[in-house]
Formats: structure tokens, sequence, C-alpha cells
């Protein structure tokens, strides 16, 4: 029930946004965010944006979780 | 495009092996093989977890149980019988997410009212009951007001528009349940050793990470706010794995936040400041848990006017529940879906005896549908 789906806003006029989520536009309340701009990434549950994305944190997330691939590989290697 | 928040950015296998090799790690070194339950309190964690099939990838020794996290499984029967009984009144349109059509009462469910004739309406957002309302200014809209954190504020601004627009044939059941005062309840119940707390990634977007730093320092218990892809909930299995090692060896343990790119510390403000205004906490009733103070939501003196039990006179039956369930004991961390003797045998999704197995996110229907295979069934 909790679900919420990653989306970016394309255009806002007042309280309302058209959000794309990868090729699908569906519209979106806004009167849950505080100053939403066009481009920004967001949570979308139940028809309203919920919070802002953080891009950065994103990518930070990934490449922790990289570097342990990687760590992990080197390490089988060695056991060869 | 690909952008950092495609769904497949957090499913790459490589990554998954890591994450799965280090949380067996955890477990045969720093824990030194010693059991180690963690809690989701999210039925969208239980069904990314089942999907995945990350309990088939855990070690022996870690279990994962599933906490009361699905709010149609939480929401009790006198509640539902009175859902169900407002949709038979001739001027009531109810309308309710679709999760609680299938959802049994004592007697019958939404969908067999729609099916004998009851005008119920399934809704994807809140807002669509406002032009319901416009459109049938004759009709009593009635909306099911059932649902978390992540939820209760998308209802909140709906009142909160609805009185701008000066509606007055719109009002809502409120049944919401808030998610920090569960845990500490959870916390407190005897003979469950628990070592964490997976706490759920959308109900912290709106009220922030800090809202479980009681409960970690009062209970000194590890609470990671987790994501809901396989590397977020393997990742998070790890950093609890990581805090309950720290924790037995006598450390104390803290919030940590792995779905770092939708939670911060404060939440949602904007969205807390709705709450607010639209609701007021008091005591709720959970389902086969009984009565937890202040962890519901009614509405405020300012927005009465639009509860639903106020304004919708319905007999409700003397509830009658089912009877040979566990889905008590399941959600309280006791037992697991497999301890039932109904599981999979009279308790099936299409024949469902108990609420974790009639809604899509309980812990009995994840199980039925993608565990049985990995665990034993009696
Ligand atoms: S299997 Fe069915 S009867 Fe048993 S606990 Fe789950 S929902 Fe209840």
């Amino acid at each position: 029930m909790c679900l919420a789906v990653p989306g970016r806003i394309i255009e806002i006029d007042g309280q309302n946004a058209k959000v794309d989520f990868g090729g699908v536009t569906r519209e979106a309340n806004l009167m849950l965010m505080e100053d939403a701009a066009v481009g920004e990434y967001v949570l979308i549950h139940a028809g309203f944006a919920i919070q802002r994305l953080n891009a950065e944190e994103a990518e930070e997330t990934l490449r922790l979780y990289g570097e342990l691939a990687r760590a992990l590989e080197k390490d089988d290697e060695r056991k060869k | 495009m690909s952008t950092p928040f495609d769904e497949e950015a957090f499913r790459t296998e490589p990554e998954a092996r890591a994450l799965v090799s280090r949380i067996h790690e955890l477990l045969r070194e720093e824990l030194r093989g010693e059991p180690v339950s963690l809690m989701e309190v999210c039925g969208t964690h239980t069904v990314a977890i089942s999907r995945a099939g990350i309990r088939s990838l855990m070690p022996d020794g870690l279990k994962l149980l599933s906490g009361p996290g699905c709010p149609v499984c939480v929401t009790p029967l006198s509640e539902i019988d009175r859902a169900i009984g407002a949709s038979t009144l001739p001027d009531v349109i109810l309308t309710t997410f679709g999760d609680m059509m299938r959802v049994p009462g004592s007697q019958s469910t939404l969908e067999k009212e729609r099916a004998e004739g009851a005008d119920v309406r399934i809704l994807y957002s809140p807002l669509q009951a406002i032009e319901i309302a416009e459109e049938s200014p004759e009709s009593q809209i009635v909306f099911v007001g059932v649902g978390f954190e992540t939820t209760s504020p998308t209802i909140a601004a709906t009142v909160v528009e609805a009185a701008r627009r000066g509606i007055g044939n719109l009002s809502v059941f409120p049944f919401f349940k808030t998610v920090p005062r569960a845990l500490d309840m959870l916390a407190r119940v005897p003979g469950r050793p628990l070592d964490g707390y997976i706490c759920p990634g959308h109900v912290s977007a709106i009220i922030g990470s800090g809202a479980y730093e009681p409960i970690a320092r009062e209970h000194n218990m590890p609470c990671v706010v987790t994501g809901f892809e396989p590397l977020d909930i393997l990742a998070g299995i790890v950093m609890l794995l990581e805090q309950a090692a720290s924790v037995r060896a006598g450390g104390n343990a803290k919030v940590e936040t792995q779905y770092s790119r939708a939670v911060t510390r404060e939440g949602n403000l904007a969205a807390q400041a709705v709450i607010a205004d639209v609701f007021q906490e008091c005591d709720a009733e959970w389902r086969e848990i009984g009565t937890i103070p202040m962890s519901g939501h009614e509405f405020s003196e300012r927005y009465r006017a639009f509860d639903a039990r106020d304004r919708i006179d319905v007999d409700v039956p003397a509830p009658a529940g089912p009877s040979g369930c566990i889905c008590g004991e399941i959600m309280l961390g006791q037992k697991l879906p497999t301890d039932c003797p109904l599981f999979a045998t009279r308790c099936t999704p299409r024949e469902a005896v108990g609420p974790c197995m009639v809604s899509t996110e309980g812990a009995c229907a994840a199980f039925y549908k993608y565990d049985r295979e990995t665990t034993e069934v009696p």
C-alpha cells in the first residue's frame, strides 16, 4: 500500500504537475511538496508527489555497492 | 534515458552477490553464527523481499520477520464492517483504494456488495473523490481512509482541498495508523528477541528517519530506513547486522538511512504540516494485536465535519472473525506463515481465512506466492 513510484516533473501549473515515468505521463498534485521545480525527480503516491529524490545520494549509494562488488571479484580471483 | 532512480540500477547481480556474501560473512564472523531476527514493518517490503527471493539467499540463523506493515491487515473487523455497511446505504457512493475490496468483514466484502448493486468505486487517488462529490451532489461520498503516514497526508490534502471548495457531501472514515508507536510497542513484546528494524522507506520519506531515534535509544534497537529494490534491502540487512554485532558487543544502537535518495532526517515538512492541521493523534486498535496508545489519526476539531463516523449511520454486526488464524502472532513476529496449520491448506489467496492472506501485501499472501518452494510447508 505504501508503494511510491519515481518520476520526473516536466510541467507545473499551479498545484498540478505533469510527471514523466520513463515515457508515460501522468498528472500529480503538488500540495504536499514545497517549491517543486520542473526537472526534479519526485516520488508519486496516490496521485501526489510526496518527496523529492536526491540524485547525488542515489549515485553515491550505487558507487558504494559497486566498490563492494569489485572487492569481492578481486577476492574471488585471488582464491582461484 | 537512464537515471539514477531506475529500478534496474538497484537490481544488478554482481552488487547483489557482494552484499549477500557480506551478510553471510557478518553472521559467521562478527555474530559468531548466533541467531539474528530482523523485522520489516511495511507491506511493500514484505512483497519486495519475497519477490526477489531474498529469504532463500539468507544464511541459516538469520530470520526475516514480517511485522504489522500491511495497513489492510491491521484494520479491525469492526471498521471493515462499518465500511461495508456504509456501502449498502442507498444514498452513499463508497470510494476506496483497491486493496480493501476483497477483505472479508463479518458477513460480506465490498466486492460482494458491489456485485449486488452497491455503488463502490476504486480510486487511484483520493482526489478523485472530490470530482465524484461535485458530479453527484445528491449523494454522500464516503472514502475509506486506510493507510500509514505515506497515504494519510494524501487524504489530509484531499480534505483541505474539499474544504476550500466548500464541498459538503464528502466524508472519510479515519482508520489511519502510525508506524513509530507500533515499533515501540513491538520492541516491548516479551519472549521474542528482535535484533533490528528494517524501517519503511516511504513512511519515512514523510515522517523522516528522526522519528525512530527514540526507539533506537530507549530499546537499544538498531533501525535502518531501507528502500525497496533488491540492492536496497540487501544493503539494509548488512547495515542492521553490523549494528547488531556492535550492540551485542555492548555498543549503542542508532538510526541509519540506507534509502538516502528519498529519506532525510526531517522528512517532508509540508506533508507533516498538512497532517498536523487535519488530524490529531488518537488511540487505535490494530487487528489481532490490540489497542496501541496514540497510534492512530482522527480528524482535528477544525476538520471534524469530514468524519464519516458522525455522518453515516450504520448498524455494525458483532464482529465475527476467522477462527484458527494466527495473523496476530505473525504480525508480532512470534511466528511465520508456515507455522499456521491452515496455511496453503484451508487458507489460500482464493479462499482466504485471515487478513494476511487476503491482502496481496499480507505476510501469508507473499509467502504463498513466492516463498513456498523455498520454505518448509507442514
Ligand atoms: S495462513 Fe491464513 S489462517 Fe493462517 S495466519 Fe495466514 S491468513 Fe491467518
